[in-house]
């Protein structure tokens, strides 16, 4: 059913051509209108060696609705692979494509036999969001492009995926994070995304031991499918760790799931844990000795930051979360899941939580909290003039984010939560700095 | 060309003004076959992500201060709410106003295209009424309700009818014009349609359609103290009720033909406001021929020549001497054809040579049936085997024709392009601004970017060192109208 969409904080199943846009020597083809791609790409970070005016697009027009456009999808395929240097081609259908009827996967299963793999997956924009959208290229990706052969076993690799590309500003500054940690604590991550990965890791897949999922519901289908098909064992970790307790936690965890050397895992949570805390003591005359930093926050944003975010303020902050919104469209499945796990905090400490997409209700109701103080608001772009409004001290870090340029910044892990707070205190430094 | 405001659909440019978007030739054949009629377009078999219409119309429309437009779509159309909201606030701000203008989408879903949701359109529009009070709602289609045939024509005039604002039906579907500068004649269409009233009295204003207004302060200076008038620039920080009033100004302008074509013939047709139509602003050529078109129009020719003689005492040594460094440059251009052909006849006034002219799209004639101005006179001061294609932002087409020429510099309006041209280790100019060479001022900048660019080219042969390019060593060695078919037969 239609709803109201306002202050849009996703964009549609399209927009995850992103997600193929993000392992390298990986091209999209889009069955779509000749404007779909421009508009999606609304994120910075994408002028990389394939950008959307790269993108080979069927430019679907009246005569194609009329008639139909698998004949313009079979040239534009045709010749995409003769212009284009790419290793994988993949076919995403936008909207149009999908009403009237066009079998992408029948006209990409023409090109079976090509010199590079044509693949496809639908991805209308009324059929889902791009934290979906994400999770439907990456089940097809699996399905099409991984070989059928025995997989070979690798001791120690363990394939690894967080956020959707683009749609998390700091993707891929956290995937590295994240990969790091693994690395430290003795096992082999295995990802796709961003510089030095691609397609020679996507072969690689099969060969996992694990896959780690941090996320708390996008990218679950597509990792669910590894297991089944490969019988590749899955931990879904549902929150990204940010900050000392949660980081912590999440060590724990893998080296428990995955049974390697506790020994190892110890050191390294405690060498962590010390460099983390001497930061922390060294800055906490600033910390703790502001004006005008309240208790108390709220966070408007998607399942994964809305969760991760209340964590590191509550359970390494010692801050208290006024109503919290989740704003990514989160599958009514998973609601009740992400509800308990964002209020699985310390000291028993609760707070309210909405799934919506009324931008404006959302603003209204902040309006009216009571934060006991100058209010604290994480959340996207769309925050900032709510902030302006309230005098609250305000850090955009979810999509939109459009007045600030996150290069390969993070905000995971230990040092992550550390980054974090840098950028909490600047936004309160700038406002009074006694 | 007969205007008709009683309806919300308007003929795209294709059948409007025969735009279209592929050619390859030299200048002299694309003016002669304008004139003569016998232009024809020239398809492609093989085609990238470009642009589509709706992005230009909605622009348009959420700039206007304190307006809603409630996008009948799904999410992803909506992508640009964000930007916008962004965008035009800073923009408000620069003149010290706020604007509340919102973009709310109905996220269709899949569901919606079989059973049809135009109750909840409904019920949505009356929401963002609600919540916003804002001045008018513009309410728009989309692909999908375009296709799944959702009647926003019929929810939007009933609303029309009940609400105490205008409710105005705007027609986005992006399949249906391949020119999306057709987005630009939609929100002028919805403009004229639902706000512009009938004159009741003249007003000492000239309206100015342009896109984000950066040169506000001195067009301002210039109209108060030459024209005695006051600039009603559109879109960006108008109001619904300064828009009421176009109809009773001295004149219209435009920074472009293909931004203001519908807006400008249709003001003068309809309600006899004298559409000033001149080649643009850029450049000492163009903006002379500018304000003395502005001149003729309102009756001020006279203050206009006293004007030029006193800003040509300052500025002409200046730019005369900072234009020696660009003689001799070769360049190619790769933009609108609002833009493609002005900053072509500026580059030749600096001395430099355009190897290349390429427009996104062209408007053989625009609503008055005229080619357009830029075009004749590119063609009186040009050489006449000018290399010109139409190529629809085909960005393999640019490269291959960068790669065959490599020219010294290359200039670009649209986001995205710039960058290709420095991968490939060229020089490039981005020319975003609409007012980048406006004036004797705005020249003399312009003249010093462009020196600067081809003096340090550090950043372009670094990147370009390290970069793999994106497109295959067949496609180098191809001609750049490979995949553009024969010419179609209407």
């Amino acid at each position: 059913m239609a709803k109201i969409l306002d202050q849009p904080r996703y964009k549609c199943a399209l927009a995850a051509m992103q997600t193929v846009q993000a392992i390298p020597g990986a091209i999209p083809i889009l069955h779509s209108g000749p404007g779909c791609a421009a508009k999606l790409n609304d994120n910075n970070g994408t002028s990389g060696r394939y950008s959307p005016n790269i993108f080979p697009c069927t430019s679907i027009s009246e005569k194609e609705v009329v008639f139909g456009g698998s004949n313009k999808l079979r040239s534009t395929i045709e010749n995409a692979l003769k212009v284009i240097d790419a290793d994988l081609f993949v076919v995403l259908s936008g909207c149009t494509g999908e009403i009237i009827g066009d079998d992408i996967e029948e006209v990409a299963g023409n090109f079976a036999n090509a010199e590079k793999p044509v693949i496809w997956a639908k991805t209308p924009g009324f059929k889902g969001n791009n934290y979906v959208g994400h999770d439907w290229i990456l089940k097809s990706i699996f399905e099409q492009y991984l070989a059928e052969a025995e997989p070979e076993k690798e001791k120690g690799l363990v394939n690894l995926f967080v956020a959707p590309p683009q749609q998390d500003p700091y993707w891929l500054g956290n995937l590295r994070e994240i990969e790091s940690l693994l690395t430290a604590i003795g096992l082999k991550p295995n990802t796709i995304f961003g510089f030095g990965r691609g397609l020679d890791n996507l072969k690689k897949i099969p060969n996992a031991e694990f896959t780690i999922l941090v996320s708390p519901w996008a990218g679950l289908e597509s990792a669910k499918y590894l297991q089944s098909r490969f019988g590749i064992p899955l931990l879904q970790y549902p929150v990204l760790p940010i900050g000392a307790s949660e980081t912590t936690k999440f060590l724990r965890t893998v080296q428990d799931f995955t049974g390697i050397d506790k020994g190892l895992v110890e050191r390294v949570i405690a060498e962590k844990e010390a460099e983390f805390y001497y930061y922390i003591e060294r800055f906490a005359d600033t910390l703790l000795e502001t004006r005008i930093l309240g208790k108390r926050f709220t966070v408007v944003s998607d399942s994964e930051y809305t969760i991760a975010v209340t964590k590191f303020l509550v359970n390494d902050m010692g801050l208290f979360p006024e109503k919290l919104f989740i704003v990514d469209d989160a599958p009514k499945a998973f609601q009740q899941k992400i509800t308990d796990e964002v209020n699985n905090l310390n000291y028993g400490i609760k707070t309210e939580v909405q799934f919506t997409t009324d931008g404006h209700d959302i603003h209204e109701q902040i309006k009216d909290f009571d934060f006991a103080g100058t209010p604290l608001i994480i959340g996207s772009n769309w925050e900032k003039k709510l902030a302006a409004e309230l005098g609250a001290h305000y850090v955009n870090v979810s999509y939109p984010m459009l007045e600030k340029l996150v290069i390969n910044d993070h905000i995971a892990g230990y040092s992550g939560g550390l980054h974090l707070l840098e950028q909490i205190f600047t936004a309160a430094m700038s406002k009074l700095k006694l | 060309m007969p205007f008709n405001f009683s309806n919300a659909n308007i003929a795209i440019r294709e059948n409007r003004l025969g735009s279209i978007t592929g050619f390859v030739g030299d200048l002299q054949t694309l003016v002669s076959k304008s004139e003569d009629g016998s232009l024809r377009n020239r398809e492609r078999c093989f085609s990238q992500s470009s642009s589509c219409l709706s992005g230009c119309a909605l622009n348009a429309l959420a700039a206007i201060r304190n307006v809603a437009v409630v996008y009948h779509a799904p999410a992803g159309c909506t992508a640009m709410a964000s930007n916008d909201a962004v965008k035009f606030g800073q923009i408000a701000a620069r003149v010290n106003k706020t604007t509340n203008s919102v973009f709310v989408c109905t996220d269709l879903n899949e569901k919606d295209t079989v059973f049809g949701a135009t109750k909840d359109l409904e019920k949505i529009i009356r929401h963002t009424y609600e919540a916003y009070k804002p001045d008018a709602i513009f309410v728009s289609t989309s692909c999908v309700s375009g296709v799944t045939g959702e009647d926003v024509d019929g929810v939007a005039s009933d609303l029309d009818k009940e609400l105490p604002i205008p409710v105005i039906p705007v027609h986005c579907e992006g399949f249906k014009s391949r020119i999306w500068a057709s987005g630009f004649d939609i929100s002028d269409h919805a403009v004229l349609q639902g706000i512009v009233q009938p004159p009741k009295q003249k007003r000492r204003t000239i309206n100015i359609k342009n896109f984000y207004e950066s040169a506000r302060p001195q067009i301002t200076k210039i109209f108060n103290e030459v024209f005695d008038a006051e600039p009603q620039f559109l879109y960006c920080n108008s109001t619904i009720e300064e828009l009421s009033h176009l109809s009773e100004a001295l004149a219209t302008v435009c920074i472009c033909g293909t931004l203001g074509t519908y807006l400008g013939n249709a003001l003068e047709e309809k309600y006899g406001v004298p559409y000033v139509r001149t080649i643009n602003h850029s450049g000492v050529t163009g903006f002379e021929t500018w304000l003395r078109g502005i001149g003729d129009a309102i009756g001020k020719r006279a203050e206009v020549e006293t004007y030029i003689e006193k800003q040509r005492a300052i500025y002409m040594p200046q730019i005369e001497e900072v234009t020696k460094q660009l003689k001799g440059l070769r360049a190619v251009i790769g933009m609108g054809p609002g833009f493609t052909y002005e900053i072509a006849r500026v580059l030749q006034e600096f001395g430099m040579t355009v190897d290349y002219a390429l427009a996104w799209h062209y408007d053989y004639k625009y609503d008055n049936g005229k080619v357009p101005p830029a075009l004749e006179h590119l063609l009186a001061n040009s050489p006449k085997d000018m290399k010109v294609a139409v190529a629809d932002q085909q960005n393999y087409e640019v490269l291959n024709i960068l790669n065959h020429y490599k020219p010294d510099v290359y200039f670009s309006r649209h986001p995205g392009t710039t960058v290709w041209a420095i991968k490939q280790g060229f020089a490039a100019v981005f020319v975003a601004d609409e007012y980048t060479v406006f004036g004797y001022e705005g020249t003399l900048s312009f003249a010093k970017l462009i020196r600067d660019t081809v003096t340090n080219r550090s950043f372009e042969k670094n990147l370009a060192a390290r970069i793999k390019l994106p497109y295959t060593k067949w496609w180098y060695e191809q001609n750049a109208d490979k995949f553009i078919k024969e010419e179609s037969k209407k």
